[in-house]
């Protein structure tokens, strides 16, 4: 019989401990189809870890995948703090990216000190109004919000691809179905010479550090974590339980939001159906590795970017497929829900 | 066009249509039913989906029957439903997030698997796939006939499913412990059963199977095996469940109205295809699963205990 | 041989607390045998060892067999426990309220695996077994139909379905009217002339004294005392519960001052199977204790709720300082100087994994004691919570401790604290004392008169009749959302109240 006994204190070093053994487990983990795939398995490690971080390039391409990765995170880990399970990042990511590219790809003309931080705001605006929808459902009716969030996804990017095809498609885009692209004004600017990373990444950390400080330092913080985790004593003592309902769903939404907008105006310049691939989704275990706070979404993104991109080159030398990086991904979520049982509870059996 | 819109109800192909795209649908409802009447929301539906259509879709491509690709299916299922049920029953994780989790597994892992065996393919290939077996007697019937009674094996399967599953749940000892865990496992504790041993054997059937839906689609409906077939019908059936009160009988009569819906929505898109995008007619599935639970909101029939995890011992 | 049943040094532990320390206890067949104490000493923890949901640390338990002879319980195993023939009736009850009466009776007692259910020949026994006993109830009745005495006959059922020799019976009063009491110890003293051995657990002196054969007493986990009913009285039984005179504080004589809250027939519907409210009307003036009497379950939650803002009522009105409430929230009472006390306090007044500081500030997140410019002002709250842990004699590590590491005692004084601190005008006190022991309710009943001393209003909602007569000045009682006129303490007598609870008209009782 298992019993589990709660930690009187939760000790820092368990804090660290917990994602450093979950990453560690899932990786362990992944060895075993590796092996089945007949892939030798430390060359395979070797070269994932010269993938993501072997070169000026490598590290600069692995930063750049963490940056829409952090976004993700933060918006998973304000919104599961106040127990509104958000899956809807990659809805949202896109909802923000169309609205940046309707506003940044002429429709505006503006410097770019105004017209990157209107990209910005449109894309956060788009997100969080699709988020308010399964936010006030909940709090409403009491519709769980997992299958809301999780059935929009599918219709957003239902829609992405009508206006792809319709009224934002570029005319001069040789027929693909692809968006105008962002004018230069409304470019994100690159951070590093010749590379692909750009100031998309400063949006992150500030927006990381920013949810930091309103988490742990405000009034609205304080609700946050009272409305997570004990509902029906916030809404005894009198804190409005749909306000910070709201309030996180917005937030969420507008993080997930400027992570498409980072994503087109930063990245790739222009939207396409294919801009993420399962961002919304790794923004979850980058968030539930860092155990929900803000700061530590910044290196669990990393880790997560790392294993995607050194994945990618691992795979076109041994010709493993690159799904092996959305397995370690999923084993890393799976690993972090177990170690963070143990972070929490001592475990006896009897 | 109203004629062209009655025209399509009135044929039996039409029907026959619905019946056809429901069956994936009702084996997803049915395990989802038999893991939430258990007290246990099982999220790794979408990913299980897709790990029984691989599963099936491989054995038989390596030279199995399709019977055996079936059973492998659902073990496959059972697999990852067991995986579910460990984190989220005797450890009490959040079901939630181990039900995204298994999916995002299962998923990769298929997709991996896949891979392993058709490195560099393009097309998928295709296997030779369930034929429609015409029930005696009852085919020949004036359009119920060929409406109903000319379905795959799985079909018919899925509906025997459903009758087993009434059967289990209201008139045997293992149904009424299955329904009583999910409404207070405290009563069943006392009663001298083991509570997580109820809970885990109900996730791991009903994992199995709604991996049977996922092996309906590669081996009676598409014949082959892509990447995102499912397409988010794991998520439609955790709605239509809560939409059927978690009631079998209920939950069969929705999964056929979606699958007639969808079968609608597909006429539609020919007929008005011209005028009005084909994604918004691809949109309306996911928008009527959302419609259904607002309609049934705050009216639900909820397993009080559902999503709250059991310890021992707990007054 | 006689002896059904036999616990020798059984012991045991949680983390640091020894809930039984050594117990050695007896039953023998016809015998009713009081295990007393108050709340905490561990009768519960030791049956439910005998039970097998705990399993002791030491010491062993042995039943009496087929034969005669007593053989050990394997512990840990309520599977084994049901096979010994013990059958519990839980305090709360363990039953599948969506399920009817006879799949409630008949879980568990066939093999997991048999192919249907044998609901005929289940529907005979039980039939008989209704007879047997004197308890009827519908057995295709879904159980959230019934009436709370209904449910435990359900639950006593049950366990003579299992063809139990040993009935432990958890606080069976606690939910029944005096009337229904007197019912319950008639079936009881049947069952126990039919041989069945009972161990009735209760905190409740008087009934004890009734029903019991044998009595013994447990005080901070050890056995203090066991003996025949004809040996102890009243005053010893409480004694050595207790341990010590407990200081009870005393009401002084009061001239109650104006109307600080009322409630002019205000009506909640009842909904989910909860009870309602149906044209309550009550007023609390200043300076007095206003109690409310009754079993729980019939419609103190609504009542509760419309004081405490997280209910409406769908007719009449709440009136505060004679001003008209129209949007009542929590939020809304405790601007206006209303104080409320939760029933469930680990539920409804405090967030775990908070500090005791932030807890204690989470009424008052708007007040510029706590916020400024949207940052919470940590310091100062400290220094509230420290000024709080000083006055209330909090037992924690600190402001900074984590309140769910608090025991219950230590929690109320928090939420005491919290709410009184700001020299409310009312004070909503909703089972303030239940779970706590005697110390901890003795402080509750202090700051409650101390309250009243200065002028408040105090509205205590209490299932001890003893509570109630000792603090109020006037007491109305509710049942089955009723609420009676409201009487002069000195005016009423517990039989009085007993049957207002039953649901008697007023004009009824004399």
């Amino acid at each position: 019989m298992i019993r589990f006994e709660p930690r009187t204190e939760a000790a820092p070093a368990l804090r660290v401990a917990a994602p450093v053994a979950s990453i560690s487990a899932a990786l362990a983990l992944a060895a075993v189809p590796l092996a089945a795939a007949g892939a030798p398995i430390l060359t395979a490690f070797r070269l994932m870890g010269e993938g993501a971080a072997g070169s000026i390039f490598a590290l600069t391409e692995t930063l750049t995948r963490a940056t829409p990765l952090i976004l993700t995170g933060l918006a998973a880990a304000v919104a599961f703090r106040a127990r509104l399970y958000n899956i809807g990042a990659e809805g949202q990511l896109y909802a923000g990216a169309l609205a940046a590219v309707a506003v940044g790809s002429g429709a505006v003309e503006a410097p770019p000190a105004v017209l990157v931080p209107l990209i910005l705001a449109a894309a956060a605006l788009a997100g969080a109004l699709l988020m308010l929808g399964p936010a006030l459902l909940k709090v409403r009716l009491g519709i769980d919000e997992v299958v809301t969030t999780l059935l929009l996804n599918f219709v957003v990017l239902l829609f992405v691809q009508m206006m792809l095809e319709g009224p934002l498609k570029d005319p001069m885009g040789g027929g693909w179905p692809q968006s105008e692209p962002v004018t230069e004004a409304g470019m994100l600017p690159p951070l590093v010479e010749r590379m692909r990373l750009h100031a998309g990444l400063l949006v992150a950390l500030s927006a990381s550090l920013l949810a930091q400080v309103v988490l742990s330092r405000t009034v609205l913080g304080l609700k946050i974590k009272a409305v997570g985790e004990n509902p029906d004593a916030a809404r005894f003592v009198g804190i409005g339980v749909a306000g910070v309902t709201a309030a996180v769903a917005v937030i969420s939404g507008g993080l997930a939001g400027i992570a498409g907008a980072s994503e087109v105006a930063g990245l790739k310049g222009y939207l396409t159906s294919d801009l993420s691939r399962g961002f919304g989704y790794a923004g979850i275990v980058v968030a539930m590795l860092a155990g929900l706070q803000p700061l530590a979404c910044v290196p669990t993104a990393v880790f997560i970017a790392a294993v995607f991109v050194g994945a990618d080159t691992m795979s076109r030398t041994l010709g493993v497929s690159s799904y092996i990086a959305d397995l370690i991904v999923a084993l890393s979520l799976l690993c972090a829900l177990v170690s963070g049982l143990f972070a929490r509870f001592r475990v006896r059996w009897s | 066009m109203l004629e062209g819109l009655l025209d399509i109800l009135a044929s039996a192909s039409f029907w026959a249509a619905a019946v056809r795209i429901a069956t994936p649908l009702m084996f997803g409802v049915l395990g989802a039913l038999i893991c939430e009447r258990a007290g246990v929301l099982n999220l790794g539906i979408e990913g299980i989906f897709t790990a029984g259509a691989m599963a099936g879709w491989l054995t038989v491509y390596l030279g199995g029957s399709l019977w055996a690709g079936v059973a492998v299916a659902a073990l496959t299922g059972a697999a990852f439903g067991f995986v579910h049920a460990l984190l989220t029953v005797p450890l009490g994780l959040s079901q939630h997030v181990t039900g995204i989790g298994v999916t995002l597994l299962a998923t990769s892992l298929s997709y991996f698997t896949y891979r392993i065996y058709l490195p560099n393919v393009a097309t998928p290939p295709r296997i030779a796939p369930f034929q429609p077996i015409a029930v005696p007697g009852l085919s020949d019937l004036p359009f119920v006939g060929p409406a109903l009674f000319q379905q795959t094996p799985l079909t018919y399967f899925a509906v025997a499913l459903f009758g087993l599953a009434g059967f289990v749940l209201t008139r045997t000892p293992v149904g009424l412990a299955v329904r009583a865990v999910g409404e207070n496992p405290a009563a069943v504790e006392a009663q001298g059963l083991s509570v997580h041993a109820i809970r885990i054997g109900a996730v791991v059937a009903g994992s199995a199977v709604m991996a049977l839906g996922g092996a309906f689609l590669t081996m009676a409906a598409f014949n082959a095996f892509f990447f995102e077939m499912t397409n988010g019908r794991g998520w439609i059936c955790i709605a239509l469940t809560v939409f059927a009160s978690w009631r079998p009988g209920k939950a069969l009569l929705g999964a056929l109205l979606f699958g007639a819906f969808d079968a609608f929505q597909l006429r539609l898109q020919h007929h008005l295809g011209a005028v009005v995008p084909g994604q918004v007619f691809l949109m309306l599935p996911y928008l009527l699963s959302i419609a259904a639970l607002i309609a049934i909101a705050r009216r639900a029939d909820y397993p009080k205990a559902l999503m709250i995890p059991y310890f021992k011992g707990q007054r | 041989m006689t002896r059904l049943l036999s616990l020798q040094g059984v012991t045991k532990r949680f983390g640091n607390l020894v809930a039984n320390d050594g117990i050695d206890l007896g039953l023998k067949r016809g015998e009713i045998l009081a295990l007393l104490g108050e709340n905490g000493a561990g009768k519960t923890t030791l049956m439910n060892i005998l039970f097998g949901h705990y399993v002791a640390e030491e010491g062993t338990i042995a039943v009496a067999g087929p034969s005669g002879s007593l053989d050990p319980l394997p512990p840990g195993s309520p599977r084994a426990a049901l096979t010994a023939g013990i059958g519990m009736v839980h305090q709360h009850f363990a039953l599948a309220e969506s399920l009817t009466v006879i799949e409630n009776v008949v879980l568990g007692t066939e093999r997991l695996l048999a192919p249907w259910l044998k609901l005929r020949a289940a529907r005979r026994k039980l039939e008989r077994l209704m007879a047997e006993s004197g308890l009827a109830i519908a057995p295709d009745a879904r159980v959230s139909t019934l009436s709370v005495g209904e449910k435990q006959r359900v639950e006593i059922l049950k366990v003579l379905y299992r063809d139990a020799r040993i009935l432990v019976l958890d606080e069976p009063t606690a939910v029944l009217t005096p009337q229904e009491v007197v019912g319950l110890f008639a079936v009881l003293r049947r069952l126990a002339g039919a041989g069945l051995g009972i161990v009735f657990i209760s905190h409740k002196l008087g009934e004890v004294l009734a029903i019991a054969d044998r009595v013994a007493v447990l005080r901070h986990g050890r056995k203090v005392a066991d003996q025949p009913i004809g040996e102890a009285d009243r005053r010893s039984l409480a004694a050595l519960m207790v341990g010590h005179e407990v200081a009870h504080s005393r009401r002084e004589q009061r001239e109650p001052g104006d109307v600080l809250l009322a409630l002019d027939r205000v009506t909640v519907r009842p909904e989910k199977g909860r009870v309602g409210l149906q044209e309550a009307s009550l007023e609390v003036r200043a300076g007095e204790i206003f109690g409310i009497a009754g079993v729980s379950g019939n419609g103190q939650a609504a009542l509760a709720g419309i004081v405490a803002g997280t209910a409406a009522a769908g007719a009449g009105t709440l009136t505060l300082a004679g001003e008209r409430v129209t949007r009542p929230s929590p939020r809304a009472m405790n601007d206006a100087g209303v104080a409320r006390i939760p029933e469930d306090r680990h539920r409804d007044g405090i967030v775990g994994s908070l500090s005791v500081a932030e807890n204690m500030a989470l009424e008052t997140l708007g007040s510029p004691e706590v916020r400024r410019t949207g940052f919470l002002r940590f310091e100062r709250m400290r220094e509230q919570a420290r000024e709080a842990i000083a006055a209330y004699d909090i037992r924690c590590s600190g402001p900074g401790a984590p309140i769910r590491l608090l025991s219950g005692g230590n929690i109320q004084k928090v939420i005491l604290a919290r709410v009184l601190d700001r020299n409310p005008r009312v004070i909503l006190a909703n089972q303030p004392t239940r779970g706590l022991d005697v110390g901890a309710a003795a402080e509750v009943h202090r700051r409650l008169l101390e309250a009243r001393s200065r002028g408040a209003g105090v509205i205590l909602i209490s299932e001890d009749l003893d509570e109630l007569l000792a603090l109020c000045d006037r007491i109305a009682v509710i049942a089955r959302g009723r609420l009676t006129r409201a009487e002069p303490v000195e005016t009423l007598t517990r039989e009085r109240i007993g049957l207002l609870m039953a649901g008697h008209a007023e004009d009824e009782v004399a």
